[in-house]
């Protein structure tokens, strides 16, 4: 293991230098009252530029990503990120841009804004997008916000969402964070929303229907215009939860089966890299009976010139300081450019015929409970290996050890032991059939070997991390006087 | 162009493979009512025209570097050292995503161990989260945290809090049954006799800035003690930058400390993505919002990170969890943390002290040149300023902008009573020259 950047610290050392103050210095208590000023410095390390070169390209070694390995990590659809998008959006005239500059220095930046918006609304056919929420779940909260808004609008006090027990974490999370009461729809025996189950829970205290199209077991809802009539006869709203539209590219428009609102996450369907956990962006689109709702400030064309518009009297408001993730967004522009309509429309086809792919070779190994054709992803069940005491914990650690990232694990809820399986477009033939028999292999060992199974990963640097420790005794940052005997029992690598 | 490997051919073999005799078979769960007709966006491009495209959208546009800006208010333009940059571009780090398989996310984790660790010390806090979208959602989730400890319904917000953060934060509080209740200003800080009157037991909350959006300093150890003595938090959102001179939050008493860091060796790109800081006392941590990372072992006894405390996160706890967030800013925090190594406690005072004596250099100059102090207080690197008579006509703001300055920014569409008022920066890349030509450009104006 790797020292920590802390323990390499020397008194002293310093990663740069300024350049002298070409201002005159005055003694600083003559600027400012001594009160107000830190009396302790930050332990922060002191070390040199070589010193941080070195640990911090080390320690990205220590992990698995896209770039390196297979990541079929379902429902965060792991694509290849295209480096021209990181290029452009490392450009001064992008990156270097204060929010609070005229329009009239930002002219490329806000026709840019405005067209990911028409662009986004052309592939979705909602009416009308914010690009403001800096995530699939802030989006989310955006259109719980306007779906309150809108009701509220119409003077009706509507306090339940409804939510299939399928969905992401993230939507009943969202739906609490916006004042409402989430009532948890039981799929059908399909995996799919029961219509008889919808019927039952619908009323006039119902606000929306959040409903996630492909669902989280990549089926299509095949009731989708019956779902969203019903849901529109009682006066309730439908929001999409965009997560899986990778699938849905060219193939199904959104707006078109009867969605009144719905978020797309950026960096899944449109391939701004994930950054270890961020930053995404969750645009909100809608229909245009909804449109006075969006956030504020918008982009507003005026002739041939750009502009940002802050009135709306209907707004839900801000989400973000000023206008949202503009670096991930311009990543999703060039993308989206770059594919134009046929490489869109390719993209769901290859996704969707890689997940089949995988789901076919799987379906000899391991269960698939439910659906015939999946979309975009499938999940499986490992059940069966529960006989010799193997869980989908231990095949997805196994997984590690035969070099491939491991797959979205227990979710859906609604499937034991569930392995959820998202290989993407980007991922070749070749490795689909090399993961296969990587995975052939492990059910293999469940049966004949359990245990090295239950010991993995063992081929990484890093073996089996004990979590209950973790949550136990919360180690959450580094201090110069610890005792953690996990310190003295670290070898240091650097002999 | 698309970015598929598989060629027409093996998609074909594939489809053999899958049992399906055409892709339109894979589709039939969907009903046909709902098939689109296609989307309706241009036609793909090569990554040569891309690059000109974007280049006559660069075009349009000109970066505070090859202007001479004075605008902050919440959003700080500093230098980033190289090595940030040839780190960040690494697709070790760019690619990955949220840390769930420990074992091979070791790189990841650790870095967030570390990021947690230099956020609780510059914060001075006990505990600090793997961050938050930005400055402005972490304070919302501020105020939600203190509302959800239950009993109380009332949030004291200083009127000197950035507008933003607090249209935010009202957005977020918009279906709880609580009060927002806004503090005034005097003289560019908080009312400490106002928020004396407001505080009463119903309230969770009194939440503040410093430096605030005048640039001022706040009396953050008397607003602090008023918030204490009724059994409130206290909430700080602070300019990590400044904290190599001024007091964190720790020092003051603040319960929950958020920041805005993209200072810290992100570039501005128009306001976002941001880097939310998020630290609490010791007390709030199994209500603290996002992602945590520990220190624990792995079965061979050797040190190792790992995401911990996750019953508190959305993908256990579903409508009862404490914050609704799943993506945060990971790859942000990995160039906080670079930037942070490299310039260690010493460099980072040497740019608080940079930026806080250009500041009043410039400051002492704009005086000389008409300008009038807006409030007499003491600043860090901010500092609001009336407009010279000779401005009134709008000319002057014209000259300026067409002499490549980016002037402070206005406060009047939040403030309508400081409608001639402006809030200027400077930082360490302020330079002499700069300062000249704003001086020289106003000092002929008229």
């Amino acid at each position: 293991m790797d020292e920590l950047i802390f323990e390499q610290s020397v008194p002293g050392r310093c990663g740069v230098a300024f350049p002298p103050c070409d201002a005159p210095e005055r003694p600083l208590e003559q600027l400012v009252p001594s009160a107000a000023l830190r009396q302790q410095p930050p332990r922060l390390p002191e070390v040199a530029e070589f010193d941080v070169i070195r640990h911090y390209t080390r320690l990205s070694q220590r992990n698995f990503a896209v770039d390196t390995h297979f990541y079929p990590l379902g429902s965060c659809t792991m694509k290849y990120n295209p480096k021209l998008n990181d290029r452009i959006a490392a450009w001064s005239r992008f990156a270097w841009l204060h929010p609070s500059q005229p329009a009239s220095q930002t002219q490329g930046l806000l026709q840019m804004l405005y067209e990911l918006e028409q662009l986004l609304c052309g592939i979705t056919g909602m009416a009308a997008f914010t690009l403001q929420p800096a995530a699939g779940a802030q989006g989310e909260l955006t259109g719980l916000k306007i779906i309150r808004a809108y009701h509220r609008a119409k003077r009706q006090s509507r306090p339940v969402i409804l939510i299939p027990d399928s969905a992401h974490g993230t939507n009943p999370a969202s739906a609490a964070l916006s004042g409402f009461r989430v009532v948890e729809l039981a799929s059908g025996p399909d995996g799919l929303i029961d219509l008889g189950e919808l019927k039952r829970h619908l009323s006039n205290e119902v606000a929306a229907l959040m409903l996630t199209n492909p669902n989280t077991l990549g089926l299509f809802e095949r009731n989708i215009s019956a779902i969203t009539h019903l849901c529109h006869e009682y006066g309730a709203l439908v929001y999409l939860d965009g997560a899986n539209m990778n699938a849905l590219l060219g193939i199904v428009k959104p707006a078109e089966m009867g969605v009144d609102l719905l978020q797309l996450n950026l960096h899944k369907t449109f391939s701004t890299p994930h950054g270890g956990g961020g930053p995404g962006a969750g645009p909100v689109g809608v229909i245009a009976a909804l449109a006075d709702f969006l956030p504020v400030p918008r982009v507003r064309k005026v002739g041939a010139r750009f502009r940002w518009d802050a009135r709306g009297r209907r707004s839900i408001g801000r989400v973000h300081a000023f206008y949202g993730n503009v670096g991930v967004l311009l990543r999703a522009y060039v993308y989206i450019r770059t594919l134009g309509r046929e490489g869109l429309e390719r993209t769901s086809r290859a996704a969707i015929i890689n997940a089949n792919y995988l789901k076919a070779k799987f379906s000899r190994l391991v269960p698939i409970p439910f659906g015939d054709h999946c979309l975009h992803e499938f999940v499986a069940s490992l059940k069966p290996l529960k006989a010799s005491g193997v869980t989908a914990w231990d095949v997805a650690k196994r997984l590690l050890d035969y070099g491939y990232y491991a797959p979205t694990v227990y979710f859906p809820l609604v499937v034991e032991e569930a392995v959820m399986v998202e290989p993407t477009e980007t991922e070749s033939k070749s490795t689909l059939d090399a993961f296969v028999e990587a995975m052939a292999r492990i059910v293999e060992e469940a049966r004949e070997h359990p245990e090295w199974l239950k010991l993995a990963p063992q081929r990484l640097p890093t073996h089996r991390v004990d979590e209950v420790k973790a949550a136990r005794e919360p180690n959450l940052r580094w201090q110069p006087d610890a005792k953690s005997p996990a310190f003295h029992d670290a070898p240091s690598l650097r002999a | 162009m698309d970015y598929v490997p598989n060629t027409e051919q093996q998609l074909t073999e594939m489809l053999q493979a899958i049992g399906a005799q055409s892709f339109e078979e894979l589709l039939s769960t969907i009903p046909a009512e709902a098939r689109s007709r296609g989307l309706d966006v241009p036609s793909g491009l090569s990554e040569l025209e891309v690059l000109a495209l974007c280049e006559s959208l660069a075009a349009g546009n000109r970066s505070v570097r090859e202007l001479a800006s004075f605008a902050g208010f919440g959003a700080y333009q500093h230098f980033i050292p190289t090595a940030v940059d040839a780190i960040a571009s690494r697709g070790e780090w760019l690619t990955p995503y949220t840390p769930y398989q420990a074992e091979a996310s070791q790189g990841t984790l650790q870095m967030m161990y570390e990021f947690q660790t230099m956020v609780s010390e510059l914060l001075q806090m006990d505990v600090a989260n793997a961050s938050l979208y930005d400055g402005a959602s972490g304070f919302a989730e501020a105020g939600v945290l203190a509302l959800r400890l239950g009993g109380r319904t009332r949030l004291l917000v200083s009127e000197t809090v950035h507008p933003h953060y607090r249209e935010v934060l009202a957005t977020y509080l918009s279906g709880f049954s609580c009060t927002v209740q806004t503090i005034p200003q005097t003289n560019g800080v908080t009312d400490l006799e106002a928020l004396a009157a407001a505080a009463k037991d119903d309230v969770a909350a009194v939440m503040m800035q410093q430096p605030n959006v005048f640039g001022c300093l706040e009396p953050m150890e008397q607003a602090g003690e008023l918030a204490h003595r009724i059994g409130a938090l206290f909430v700080a959102n602070v300019y990590p930058v400044s904290l190599g001179l001024l007091q964190p939050p720790g020092a003051y008493g603040a319960d929950i400390a958020v920041a805005e860091g993209r200072c810290l060796g992100s570039p501005l790109t128009a306001g976002g993505p941001g880097l939310g800081l998020f630290a609490t006392s010791q007390e709030l941590l199994r209500r603290m919002p996002g992602r945590l990372t520990g220190c624990t072992v792995d079965h061979a006894g050797q040190r190792a990170f790992t995401l911990t405390l996750q019953t508190r996160e959305q993908h256990i706890r579903r409508e009862k969890a404490t914050s609704n967030v799943c993506t945060n800013a990971g790859w942000l925090c990995l160039r906080a943390t670079v930037f942070l190594s490299l310039l260690g406690p010493a460099g980072l005072r040497r740019m608080a002290e940079l930026s806080l004596q250009k500041a009043h250099e410039l400051q002492r100059r704009m005086l000389d040149e008409g300008f009038e102090p807006a409030f007499d207080q003491p600043f860090f690197n901010e500092w609001t300023m009336r407009w010279p008579r000779t401005a009134r006509d709008g000319r002057l703001l014209r000259k300026l902008e067409r002499a490549g300055i980016v002037s402070g920014v206005a406060m009047a569409p939040w403030y309508p009573m400081l409608d001639r008022e402006a809030v200027w920066c400077a930082t360490e890349l302020t330079t002499r020259e700069q300062m000249d030509r704003l001086c020289e450009a106003v000092h002929t104006h008229g």
